[in-house]
């Protein structure tokens, strides 16, 4: 049985058929083919598939597309201004060799984004060490997340974002 | 996952309605639980009904001594709401240490409680505090409420509407995370109402259970001096890859006592 949906991303209304069963990364990665959201454990425990919907952060797998209807769901692929111009928070990544795989790195920067703006811009190392706590990496150990997420919270505060 | 009818209601009679008469009908609440169960063929629910849709179920209010939290409140708001911060803190610290940030904007006191995993934070608040859960069929003390292993005294289409918590004059919550789900390996909560004292342990059993000989002592003397010598047997608690029954025994008492000084500070 397939059920309407329809909701914004990343600034976009995009509407589809699904199952009631669709995951919300199926939605955005096999409806859509955003594949910018990465599928890592499946579980709900790694992180990889983190996106933003009405403003906070999720584990899209985790939530049924239906559960997302009429919702403003922004990914990865929607925070750049464009090709040049990263988000501070991406840029900050780059700078900071916050990433070696790379696979983590989407729901990392999703949800270093929520937890700057739930923090009002300041943030201590601590903070951001707990608030990683539902964001696997397994190649950089972190330390280098967490000098980006630093560096990213003023950038992002005077860019205004 | 196998495949099912959703239902989004917007009321609560219409989703009473949706699940009455549907033996394998599940309602779901933030789906933290339910959805991994899902995914994972472990349930064949005929129809979901969705309850994030209903306006009326989520909130929280002050009345009185108490405070008022809906059933689909989200831990994340419990955990940043001033009013909790304010009548009982330990109530917004346990709620900002479940799972990850992510499951707290999802996650909510109704299923966390009506769900009853023996280590889920949330039993812990509500009998150590004495809480009273309302449904929309009538309402359920704390020592009542909790039964067994994922089992409570909810009946067949009967939802938690809302959870009341009397203010505590002190309380604090201790917990022992298993360091990959942050699930409580054991979590103590302790309080002292106008009610006397209560020790609530989650995690570390099938169910949440109260120590009434650390109850007693700290009726006496609120200090963790007066429980350092009062053991819980091990006998019937949870034994695991991740910890064995002597050793959640032990982390009952370590983190009681802990719980107590936090609660005095």
């Amino acid at each position: 049985m397939t059920i309407p949906v329809a909701m914004t991303v990343n600034g976009k209304s995009v509407s589809g058929k699904v199952e009631a069963r669709t995951l919300l990364v199926q939605f955005l990665r096999e409806h859509l083919g955003m594949t910018g959201t990465h599928v890592g454990c499946d579980t709900s425990q790694c992180g990889a598939c983190v996106v933003h919907v009405d403003g906070k952060s999720v584990k899209s797998c985790t939530m049924l597309a239906v559960q997302a209807e009429g919702a403003k769901v922004i990914t990865i692929e929607g925070l750049a201004e464009s090709a040049e111009k990263l988000h501070p928070m991406q840029e900050a990544f780059r700078e900071n060799h916050a990433l070696q795989c790379g696979f983590c790195t989407p729901g990392m920067v999703m949800s270093a984004i929520d937890m700057v703006k739930r923090h009002n811009y300041q943030l201590d190392e601590a903070t951001v060490r707990r608030e990683l706590e539902g964001n696997l990496c397994r190649c950089t150990g972190y330390h280098n997340i967490v000098k980006a997420i630093l560096a990213a919270a003023p950038a992002m505060k005077s860019a205004g974002v | 996952m196998y495949d099912f009818h959703y239902h989004r209601p917007k009321t609560l009679a219409d989703a009473v309605g949706l699940l009455k008469g549907k033996d394998e009908a599940r309602p779901m609440s933030g789906g933290m639980t339910l959805i991994p169960t899902l995914k994972q063929r472990l349930a064949k629910p005929s129809d979901v009904v969705d309850l994030g849709g209903i306006k009326e179920l989520a909130g929280i209010k002050v009345e009185g001594n108490n405070v008022v939290i809906g059933g689909m409140t989200r831990h994340a708001d419990v955990a940043s709401s001033a009013d909790v911060k304010g009548a009982i803190p330990a109530l917004a610290y346990l709620a900002g240490h479940i799972g990850d940030p992510q499951v707290r904007n999802r996650g909510t006191i109704g299923g966390s409680i009506a769900n009853n995993d023996p280590a889920a934070d949330y039993p812990g608040a509500v009998v150590a505090l004495n809480a009273t859960v309302t449904t929309n069929t009538g309402k359920h003390t704390a020592d009542s409420f909790f039964k067994g292993l994922f089992e409570t005294a909810l009946s067949d289409g009967e939802l938690v509407t809302s959870v009341s918590f009397p203010k505590a004059e002190k309380a604090a919550y201790m917990k022992f995370p298993n360091p990959a789900s942050r699930y409580a390996m054991v979590g103590v909560f302790v309080a002292k109402t106008a009610g006397g004292v209560r020790v609530a342990v989650t995690g570390a059993g099938p169910c949440v259970f109260r120590v009434k000989a650390m109850e007693d002592a700290l009726a006496k003397n609120f200090s963790s001096d007066a429980i350092k010598d009062i053991k819980v047997p091990a006998d019937g608690l949870n034994s695991d890859i991740h910890a064995s029954a002597e050793y959640r025994a032990h982390l009952v008492n370590v983190m009681a006592r802990r719980a107590v000084d936090a609660a005095n500070k």
